[in-house]
């Protein structure tokens, strides 16, 4: 294999704007799911922050309103999956399923009058001098401001998990929702809360493909990014810092092919687009092969629905 | 639906069936339906097949009922939906994607007595007719700014799938860009879609990451463009002109003027003289035309491209004119003469000087 011809430090730099949607999207549904929710429409929700976060972006003639747009827009979508889930008890599978064609059918709807427009320019975060390092450069100082965001929230999201009491609520109310209830929670709001926190994430992810990575809008633009959030949250076990690891897999792996055909390498390209998949596949069997400690990561009242009578 | 109506459609389908081309007049208007494989506001190839389709609409009027369905994807979901048209009494359908081709001959072969026209394909039959337009001709022009305008000496090409088409749009390009500076080389990516913006700008980005400073895309988006205009590189409009790019990123476009067949072939099931046919048309019959140069590319070579562009259209020159090698160096083309069509048709191999292996 060829990989002299690769420029590796312009490939992190790559990789690390490539894995921002799916990144915010997976931290997102992270945390529905680590409240005991799932909600496949990831897809539906960054395609609505996609085509918001545009229009608010048009509008206002600010990319930062931009992304606020995406992640209202993401966030009232989710709303709809949390009344029917959480009020009227739908079966969630078949309501995030639902919600993601709902979202890519609006998404074209609410566009149709934006097609062929450039939105505001997000520019570079102004590091001064410490930009032109080599190597460090542009790997670390060379981004937008939405890419040390993610960064940021993915730890906000291990530190609230993990040492606050927020966390704590959120944690028992997925792992056993009868058991939080009967301590005094309220089961609904906590995962009301949780649900518009992963669609406001997944409506930023959606903005930054149509606002920085394509910067355009055109139906259809997320392309399957909600999927592969999706299979990061599996991948990552329901971990926040293994979330990140798995985005800069799945989006460097993404990159790299791309960035070896253009390098002409000799490898069929098809190989590389499976690896992620492929792993997740791997990482699925050896979690459910029983005993380990992968298998007790998935919280226990996933997917199940609560209602305080029963 | 009413059920009067499907009794209708089935009437004029079952006489259509006995009569010809010309029964389906008699039973009512004539309904022609359009197959799109992208949204019809992608900006690029569907978009503009939308926009001939709407000139046809205009001309015909009241004559002709059109239907057009946008976004279907390849394969069996695009059988489904001519099965659909021709049921519901369309007597001519455009299939507008290369993918369409062998359900195009399935349903054509179902519906004996109903018209098809597929788009940039190879297989035809008594009710199925093919056109094309010779895209490599607009390449040779395009290929040759791009082999003036870059300073690196590299160039990318974005592929959609390995198909001859794509095949002789990255010769032409390479050949010419090649004549206009020696030195050239020339990237190509494949994304295995026709229309993916993100994965178009992220196959951009990574030519650029790459080197290459002047990128061509066969792809349907405006995403590398848009790309382009970000990093101050350069890029030609595809399919359509992509005019609001100029000057910079786009130095010129290949745009597809399908409006004057649509309109002659729509006429042909009007007047019932349709037939089947494998059409070819290139700069000569203005099914593929050129967009103004911009301003960004030197005077002179926009001159030397404007001669190139008459030269195919007046046959003095054809851009795959000998000498030329394939990759592996052996003689393709013998020095003085030109390759047949349908040698063209089925290209399959990269010309001397290209680096990389085609997909398989």
């Amino acid at each position: 294999m060829d990989f002299t011809s690769l420029n590796f430090v312009v490939l992190i730099a790559a990789l690390m704007v490539a894995s921002v949607p799916i990144m915010l999207a997976a931290i997102g549904e992270l945390v529905v799911e680590r409240a005991g929710v799932l909600n496949l429409g990831v897809e539906g929700m960054m395609i609505i922050g996609a085509v918001c976060g545009f229009i608010a972006a048009v509008e206002t003639g600010s990319p930062f309103l931009g992304f606020l747009g995406g992640a209202v827009g993401g966030a009232v979508l989710s709303l709809i999956f949390a009344v029917l889930t959480q009020t009227l008890l739908a079966n969630q599978v078949a309501t995030g399923l639902a919600l993601t064609l709902f979202g890519l059918g609006l998404s074209s709807l609410l566009g149709q009058n934006y097609v062929g427009m450039k939105p505001p320019v997000t520019g570079k975060v102004p590091f001064g001098p410490l930009a032109d390092l080599p190597v460090v450069g542009p790997i670390l100082f060379g981004h937008d401001w939405v890419v040390y965001f993610s960064i940021l929230i993915i730890a906000i999201v291990w530190w609230a998990l993990k040492a606050t009491r927020l966390g704590l609520i959120l944690r028992a109310v997925g792992e056993n929702h009868d058991a939080a209830h009967s301590l005094g929670y309220n089961v609904r709001r906590i995962r009301l809360g949780a649900i518009m926190f992963g669609g406001a994430m997944a409506g930023m992810g959606g903005a930054y493909v149509s606002l920085v990575r394509v910067p355009q809008w055109t139906d259809g633009i997320t392309a399957g990014a909600g999927w592969i959030a999706l299979a990061i949250v599996v991948f990552a076990s329901w971990r926040p810092w293994r979330v990140m690891l798995g985005s800069y897999l799945f989006g460097g792996i993404t990159v790299l092919q791309l960035n070896m055909q253009a390098a002409g390498s000799a490898i069929p390209v098809q190989y590389l687009s499976m690896a992620p998949y492929l792993i997740t596949i791997l990482v699925l069997v050896i979690m459910s092969s029983g005993k380990g400690r992968a298998a007790l990561n998935a919280p226990a009242s996933l997917g199940q629905n609560f209602h305080a009578t029963r | 639906m009413e059920r009067r109506n499907v009794l209708k459609g089935g009437a004029a389908l079952g006489l259509s069936l006995a009569l010809g081309p010309k029964a389906v007049l008699a039973a009512g208007k004539p309904k022609v339906g359009f197959i799109l494989v992208g949204p019809k506001n992608d900006n690029g190839w569907s978009q503009h097949h939308y926009e001939a389709i709407k000139k046809a609409e205009e001309k015909f009027g009241d004559a002709v009922e059109i239907v057009v369905q946008e976004s279907v994807p390849e394969g069996a979901d695009a059988e489904r939906v001519m099965s659909q048209m021709a049921l519901s009494g369309a007597g001519l359908i455009f299939a507008t994607s290369f993918g369409y081709m062998d359900a195009v001959q399935n349903v054509a072969a179902k519906f004996p007595k109903v018209m098809f026209e597929h788009a940039t394909g190879y297989k035809s039959s008594a009710n199925s007719a093919t056109y094309n337009a010779r895209f490599y001709e607009g390449r040779a022009v395009c290929g040759h700014i791009a082999g003036k305008m870059t300073k690196t000496n590299k160039i990318g090409y974005i592929g959609s799938f390995p198909i001859p088409e794509v095949i002789q749009g990255i010769n032409s390009s390479y050949i010419h860009a090649h004549k206009a500076n020696p030195k050239v080389e020339i990237s190509v990516v494949w994304i295995s879609a026709w229309f993916d913006p993100a994965k178009e700008a992220d196959a951009t980005k990574a030519l650029l990451d790459q080197g290459c400073d002047v990128v061509l895309s066969h792809t349907d988006s405006t995403a590398p463009l848009a790309t382009l205009k970000t990093a101050g590189a350069y890029g030609f409009g595809q399919s359509a002109d992509m005019a609001e790019f100029a000057p910079k990123p786009r130095l010129s476009s290949i745009i597809d003027n399908w409006a004057p067949y649509y309109e002659e072939r729509i006429k042909a099931i009007v007047d019932g003289t349709w037939k089947t046919q494998n059409i070819w048309y290139g700069i000569k019959e203005k099914m593929v035309v050129i967009g103004e140069i911009s301003d960004a590319v030197p005077p002179d070579v926009k001159a030397e491209a404007e001669k190139i562009r008459d030269s195919i259209a007046d046959g003095s020159y054809h851009p795959f004119q000998g000498p030329l090698n394939k990759q592996d160096g052996s003689v393709w083309v013998k020095e003085g003469e030109k390759p047949d069509d349908g040698t063209l048709l089925g290209l399959n191999f990269y010309v001397e000087g290209i680096k990389g292996a085609i997909p398989s």
